[in-house]
């Protein structure tokens, strides 16, 4: 390649991202707006997926109260600002940006358009126009490790995670916690494949579980690809975001299901009707954003029985994924014992918790 | 030792898609053609393939159809830029978005579906053989085709005839013309073999590999398709050292985190880029120009003089 050629091939690939970022068009239009920012593709049949089905009750709610758009694939960095922006400046009146990783994009567009209202899913920094909202998925994985220590044969757990964020990680602690404490030889293997939505690596990352002698695989990944892996191998596996179980009808136990519609129709609602105020929500397995999936037939009775109770007692408050006494990694105490983690210890979490192997990625 | 052996298998099963990729664009390239579209015909292979899986159960029709959905796409991009001249690069980027958008569209309603699994190799005897049993005799006929392939490519160019012209018109397409070689035509042909090379990549992917359809799922590995022939130096059996390098890295990387040896994921996701960058430095110095170029008519178009 001539220096010449290579000076074309840059200058062809800003063209080509810009044009990639012109996508959602400008109309006039008289109804308010909302606007959705996916991260990954909505037929993905995890993430980003769940959003669509959040952005679909809200159509079926307001029917022609409100106009609906919705950008996919947009990956976390400086692209999500121009989009967001572009959303914002084309007659958004809300606009929901549903990964971690927009979190200071959506921080700086607010800032610039102070009329359009903001939601962000899973982050922390929140202003008059832009709320924050999450679902606690960690009262899911602690009733799914329970069943998981439970129905491990070799007593080795396999954990696909993305990205160490405080929460991939406090999923991880609440599911060894809760499986080691129904099995204490329970062991687990994480394996970080540094994305949210690759399905060859995450097949590859579930393979090299299953070689290490993981029986049961647990992700924290956006495809189905590990379920399907499961499913062809015969063993066990937790689906993530969505019921999974077309991709694992044998392998699936259970799913943690977020269920983002109700909060989604309320704070449109808000937006119609002029109450629209920044705040910032967690809502977990109580107020029905955590959702488990039906459970596998293949669940013995008494293995049922504890996950009900469990997922029973988190809704009704008597029951806490991470109640002391509980050390870090390092052994350095963390919990006393009877003592619930605050949400903000939760929210920062970066260590593991005593007896996980391996050392977190900085 | 198993695990070995499993580890090395899980490599030569991540290495496949991007040999066959990177083959076929070795080829275009060679012939002067530089398609940016491997990501997009990917994507139409590997769906073509589902499809058809889906609706006939036969994987031997599935895999004509990845190759020829592949091939289309490259036709496609031969009219833009061999026949109306376009830019390569622009075409090559468009055609990898029209792809990209086209298989998500196409998928609509298969997600979920399950493809039958694709049948391994068995050899009585030889199959069962500790260690080195399963991983030479006991693999899917797609790993053994991308070795063929490769091979094939690499006599064709470098010991015939054809492969002369071919390379010919990728160093000199005027002196290639001149001589009456047909340099469009050529340049159509090497283009659609990288085309069904492409495809048959992604379908790999789709049919083998996880075997499922999800939009995106090609994610990004026509792209380290394309940076292994440029870390190749455009020559075939280093593209086979590159995708094997790159593939045994990305699960190693894995293994060696269930193992808990702690290695850097995102340090190690960069590896082929940084390889390629290097490559590019080192062959951008006149001192090894000559051993280590680039076809001097890559990504030119061609206007026939006479």
């Amino acid at each position: 390649m001539t220096p010449s050629q290579l000076g074309k091939l840059i200058a062809g690939s800003a063209v080509a991202a810009l044009l990639a970022l012109v996508g959602p068009y400008v109309r006039a239009q008289t109804k308010p707006k909302v606007s959705f920012v996916y991260v990954g593709p909505i037929g993905d049949h995890g993430w980003s997926y769940q959003h669509h089905q959040g952005l679909q009750a809200i159509k079926a709610a307001f029917a022609d109260r409100i106009d609906t758009n919705y950008v996919e694939n947009v990956p976390e960095g400086p692209d999500a600002e121009r989009v967001i922006d572009q959303l914002a400046a084309s007659g958004s009146s809300i606009i929901f940006t549903t990964s971690f990783g927009f979190m200071n994009p959506t921080i700086k567009v607010a800032a610039r358009h102070p009329n359009v209202k903001f939601e962000h899913a899973t982050g922390f920094k929140q202003a008059p126009n832009v709320a924050t909202y999450n679902a606690r998925f960690y009262e899911g994985r602690h009733v799914i490790g329970l069943i998981a220590g439970k129905m491990t044969k070799t007593n080795t757990i396999g954990y696909i995670a993305s990205f160490p964020i405080p929460e991939v990680v406090m999923g991880i602690n609440s599911a060894y916690l809760a499986a080691k404490s129904v099995n204490p030889g329970v062991k687990f293997k994480i394996v970080w494949v540094a994305t949210w939505f690759d399905p060859g690596k995450e097949t590859d990352a579930a393979k090299a579980l299953v070689d290490q002698g993981a029986d049961i695989l647990m992700q924290h990944t956006d495809s189905p690809a590990a379920m399907k892996f499961a499913e062809e191998k015969g063993i066990y596996a937790f689906g993530q975001a969505s019921d999974m179980a077309a991709f694992g009808p044998n392998a699936q136990l259970t799913s943690i299901v977020d269920n983002w519609s109700p909060y989604y129709v309320k704070r449109v609602k808000e937006v119609l009707d002029g109450t629209w105020k920044t705040s910032d929500t967690w809502d977990g397995i109580k107020e029905g954003t955590v959702v488990l999936a039906p459970w596998s037939k293949k669940l013995p009775d008494d293995v049922v029985k504890l996950a009900e109770a469990a997922r029973d007692g988190i809704a009704a408050g008597t029951r806490h994924a991470f109640t002391g006494p509980i050390n870090k990694q390092d052994g350095s105490p963390w919990l006393k014992a009877g003592e619930r983690a605050s949400d903000k210890d939760l929210l920062s979490m970066n260590f593991y918790v005593e007896g996980i192997e391996g050392s977190l990625p900085k | 030792m198993e695990l070995l052996a499993n580890i090395l298998i899980s490599a030569m099963i991540a290495a496949t898609p991007l040999v066959l990729a990177a083959t076929g664009e070795l080829v275009a390239e060679r012939a002067g053609v530089l398609n940016l579209g491997v990501e997009g015909m990917m994507i139409v292979g590997a769906i073509a393939g589902f499809s058809t899986v889906i609706a006939t159960k036969s994987l031997l029709l599935a895999l004509a159809a990845a190759i020829a959905g592949g091939t289309v796409m490259a036709a496609l991009f031969g009219v833009l830029a061999l026949t109306l001249r376009a830019n390569q690069v622009a075409s090559g980027l468009a055609l990898t978005m029209f792809g990209l958008g086209l298989s998500a569209l196409w998928g609509q309603g298969y997600s979920g579906l399950s493809a039958p699994a694709f049948p391994r190799l068995y050899l009585p005897g030889l199959t069962e053989a500790p260690f080195f049993g399963k991983l030479l005799f006991g693999q899917d006929g797609l790993i053994y085709f991308a070795f063929a392939i490769l091979a094939a490519v690499a006599w064709v160019l470098d010991r015939t005839r054809l492969g002369l012209i071919v390379r010919a018109i990728g160093e000199n397409h005027d002196a290639a013309h001149a001589i009456g070689y047909r340099v469009i035509a050529y340049r159509y042909l090497a283009l659609m073999f990288g085309g069904a090379m492409a495809g048959l990549g992604g379908a790999y992917l789709s049919l083998v590999q996880t075997p499922l359809w999800v939009e995106r799922m090609t994610a990004g590995r026509g792209w380290i398709a394309l940076a292994l022939v440029v870390f190749a130096a455009w020559r075939p059996w280093r593209v086979l050292l590159g995708a094997y390098l790159f593939g045994g890295i990305t699960i190693l990387q894995l293994h060696s985190q269930a193992l808990g040896v702690k290695i850097d994921g995102q340090l190690l996701s960069m590896l082929p880029y940084l390889a390629t960058i290097a490559v590019l430095v080192i062959i951008s110095r006149d001192a090894v120009k000559g051993k280590l170029t680039a076809p001097q008519c890559l990504g030119q178009p061609f206007h026939a003089t006479a």
